[in-house]
Order: C-alpha cells, then sequence, then structure tokens
C-alpha cells in the first residue's frame, strides 16, 4: 500500500518543486556566475558559461517532466492496438491516422520488422504502414521538447506539423504508386501466429511506474548528449562570430537545403544532440528551414533503419522510401525559408 | 516450465534475457530458458515488438524490460 501511494503523491509533491525552479533559472544562473564565481559580464568566457549553465538544466528539467507523462501515455497506445486502429482502413484517412499514432506508439527501429510485417500481414495498406513507420522516427518526443525549450513552441508546432505532413503524404504517394512487387516475397507468405494473449492489464499505478521507467531509461541516455550538444552550443556562442554560417546555410544559398539533407541522411544522430547543434546553426546565421531540413533528414532518414528494413523491402523501394522523404523535406524547407 | 525470450539481438533483448535468468534461479524455478533470435520465429509467434518473453506459448510481457522482481512475479503468476 504504502508503494502504491508514494507513487501518486511524490511526482504531486515534486510538481511545484519543479516549476519554482524552472521558472526561476536565470537569476540562479545570473547569481552563480556573477556573484558566487565572480566573473567579469559580458566576456566569452563568462558568457558562454552563463549560456551552458541556463541551458543545460533547463533542458533537463524539461526532458525529465515530459518524457515522465509521455511515458504513462504511451501505455496506452501499444502497437497491437495501433495496428487494429489500422486494419482496413482506407488510403489517405488510414494515412492521416497511422502518421498521427505514429507520434504517440512506441517504437525503437530494432523492431522495424516485426513491426512491418505484422502490420502488412492483418491488411493494413503499404502506404498506410509506410506513414506509420515515416512518423516514428522523424516526429521525436525528444526533439518536441528540445525544440520547444530552445525556441519556443512556434517551432516545435512548426515541426511537428511538417513531420505530420511528410508522413501523410509520403506514405500516400507510396500507396499510390502500388509498389507491392518491391516488398520481398516472403513478407506476404509469413503468417502471424495468433499469440491468443490477453494483452497485460496495467493499473494506473502500474503506468505511472512505467513513466519512472521511461524517464529512467530515456533522460538516462540522452543526458550525455544534451551536454554535449548544449557545450558546442556555448562554445560557439560566444566564439563563433555571428554570421558564420549565413553564406553556407542561409537564404540566399539555395543548394544548402539539399546538400543539408544529403548530408543528413547518413548521419545518425540522436535527436538529443542534434536539436543543440540545430540552435547554434541558427544563431550563426542559418536560416531556419535549413537548419529544420537538416534536422529532420538526421534524425527521420537513419541509415541503420533502411539496413534492417532492406531484409523485407527491396533496394528501389527502399530507394523511393528515402527519395519520397528527402522531396518532402526539401519542400519543407524551401517552404520555411520562403515564408520567414 | 518453458520460457522463451524473443528479440532479434539489440541491447534491450539481452538485458532482458538476463534479468528473466536471474528471475529464475531466484525464484528456483525448473524452467527451460530459449532465446529465440529469428524473426520468422518470432513472427509465427505473434509478436510485433521486441523484446517479448513468451511462458508455456502464452506472450506475457512485450516491448519492454521490467525488472528482476517483476519478472519474479510474473513467473509466479504463470506457473
Amino acid at each position: 500500500m504504502k508503494n502504491i501511494k508514494n507513487a501518486i503523491w511524490l511526482p504531486l509533491a515534486l510538481l511545484p518543486i519543479w516549476y519554482v525552479i524552472y521558472h526561476n533559472l536565470q537569476p540562479m544562473t545570473d547569481w552563480f556566475i556573477d556573484t558566487v564565481l565572480g566573473m567579469t559580464k559580458g566576456v566569452h568566457l563568462t558568457e558562454a558559461l552563463r549560456f551552458f549553465v541556463f541551458e543545460f538544466p533547463k533542458v533537463m528539467l524539461l526532458l525529465t517532466l515530459i518524457i515522465f507523462f509521455v511515458g504513462i501515455i504511451r501505455t496506452y497506445f501499444t502497437p497491437e492496438r495501433t495496428r487494429k486502429a489500422l486494419e482496413g482502413k482506407k488510403t489517405f484517412t488510414g494515412n492521416v491516422m497511422a502518421a498521427t499514432l505514429g507520434i504517440v506508439t512506441p517504437f525503437c527501429s530494432c523492431s522495424a520488422i516485426p513491426l512491418f510485417l505484422g502490420f502488412v500481414e492483418s491488411g493494413v495498406p503499404l502506404g498506410v504502414t509506410f506513414s506509420f513507420l515515416i512518423a516514428a522516427p522523424m516526429i521525436n518526443e525528444v526533439a518536441i521538447i528540445l525544440l520547444y525549450g530552445m525556441f519556443g513552441w512556434q517551432v516545435a508546432a512548426i515541426y511537428v506539423g511538417t513531420g505530420l505532413a511528410i508522413a501523410i503524404l509520403a506514405g500516400w504517394i507510396i500507396g499510390l504508386l502500388k509498389l507491392e512487387k518491391w516488398v520481398e516475397p516472403w513478407v506476404y507468405q509469413t503468417h502471424m501466429g495468433d499469440s491468443g494473449s490477453e494483452e497485460e492489464k496495467l493499473t494506473f499505478v502500474k503506468r505511472i511506474h512505467l513513466g519512472y521507467d521511461a524517464v529512467k531509461e530515456i533522460v538516462g541516455k540522452v543526458w550525455i548528449y544534451v551536454a554535449l550538444g548544449i557545450l558546442v552550443g556555448a562554445g560557439a556562442h560566444g566564439y563563433v562570430p555571428e554570421d558564420f554560417m549565413a553564406a553556407l546555410m542561409g537564404k540566399s544559398a539555395w543548394y544548402s537545403i539539399p546538400l543539408s539533407i544529403l548530408i543528413g541522411i547518413p548521419l545518425y544522430s540522436n535527436a538529443a544532440g542534434i536539436v543543440p547543434i540545430v540552435s547554434v546553426l541558427i544563431e550563426k546565421g542559418a536560416s531556419l528551414g535549413t537548419a529544420l531540413a537538416f534536422m529532420m533528414a538526421v534524425i527521420g532518414i537513419s541509415l541503420p533503419e533502411m539496413v534492417i528494413l532492406r531484409k523485407v523491402l527491396k533496394l528501389p523501394l527502399i530507394f523511393t522510401f528515402v527519395g519520397v522523404v528527402g522531396v518532402g523535406i526539401m519542400i519543407v524547407g524551401y517552404l520555411f525559408n520562403y515564408v520567414f | 516450465m518453458e520460457i522463451k525470450v524473443l528479440g532479434t539481438g539489440c541491447t534491450k533483448c539481452k538485458t532482458l534475457e538476463k534479468h528473466t535468468r536471474e528471475a529464475v534461479t531466484e525464484t528456483g524455478i525448473t524452467a527451460e530458458i530459449e532465446k529465440v533470435e529469428d524473426i520468422y520465429k518470432i513472427m509465427s509467434l505473434g509478436v510485433m515488438q521486441t523484446p517479448a518473453l513468451v511462458i508455456n506459448q502464452k506472450i506475457v510481457l512485450s516491448g519492454r524490460v521490467p525488472s528482476v522482481a517483476e519478472i519474479k512475479e510474473i513467473l509466479t503468476k504463470n506457473q
């Protein structure tokens, strides 16, 4: 009983403490830098340190809180349920649903194959399956939180919105192209066994514990990337000239978007590491569209996942997949450079 | 008891196998533990999310790695 009570009361008790710290980070940082360390204001080193001491705890606080809630919410969305929801759905409606469910359904690239097989097997159309496979890694909760923390909710919303649009449209197009012939034939011959399992029944307390587990697992894994990313950001903050990236990744350089995407596809990074880098690029003159396109290419299209998918998809389909998503990201990039 | 640990070889799957072995030893249950890495076999068992734990042909867990204590609970429940 004691355990059960703690599971509910502890987060509620921690919430106000979290709130107070989060909203007083700037004065606390300033006090620490100016008074405790007694550093001279305006000097590069001071400002670089100030940037790190402020940004790192801020991002970690956001991550911990939101991953906790996401962890709880995700216990309600299992791949089995998602598959059931998508069974027999017509294209487009199916694509929209698949992309949206891709955001909330837990996904790890190591389960990409069983997931793909499970979907196709139960009659989810190929294009709809792709909408899911595109959205799941590309719209990443850690990236959303970091974008919100470092750029505000508008940029986070743009990222989610355009990511969804790409996943929906790319999946829809792949569906229209009728590429089933490029799926390895054994996929359609495999018969997925019926597990006959009753779904694990979870109590609310259990779900809260799974929320803790998610925090332990995800924050425990990504904090180092966040620290490194922000460290690079802090370093560049004071030392790299403001318009350093303008010529290379600014609006005027039209070729920078396809180039960023080409560089981004083979690069495989944790979303937690890439967002602080993107913030540096933008601060140093890269345009928002170009930087976003780069980020989406890095986290949305990953080489290891393609290698895994090669087991079920023939090469032309993998190239089509990468091509369609790449073009989608490119359009988003140009759109933003044009609008903003 | 017949236990199968299903996973294609990612770190999570290895952790699940380790936890399961520990749990079996600690509870003293006699069980045969088999690691299933073949994707066809995993599919034929009806699992969509690895790692997964199958006890006597029934999926008791999929998509996450529970603690040793929790596996012990699952083991005793499915005995």
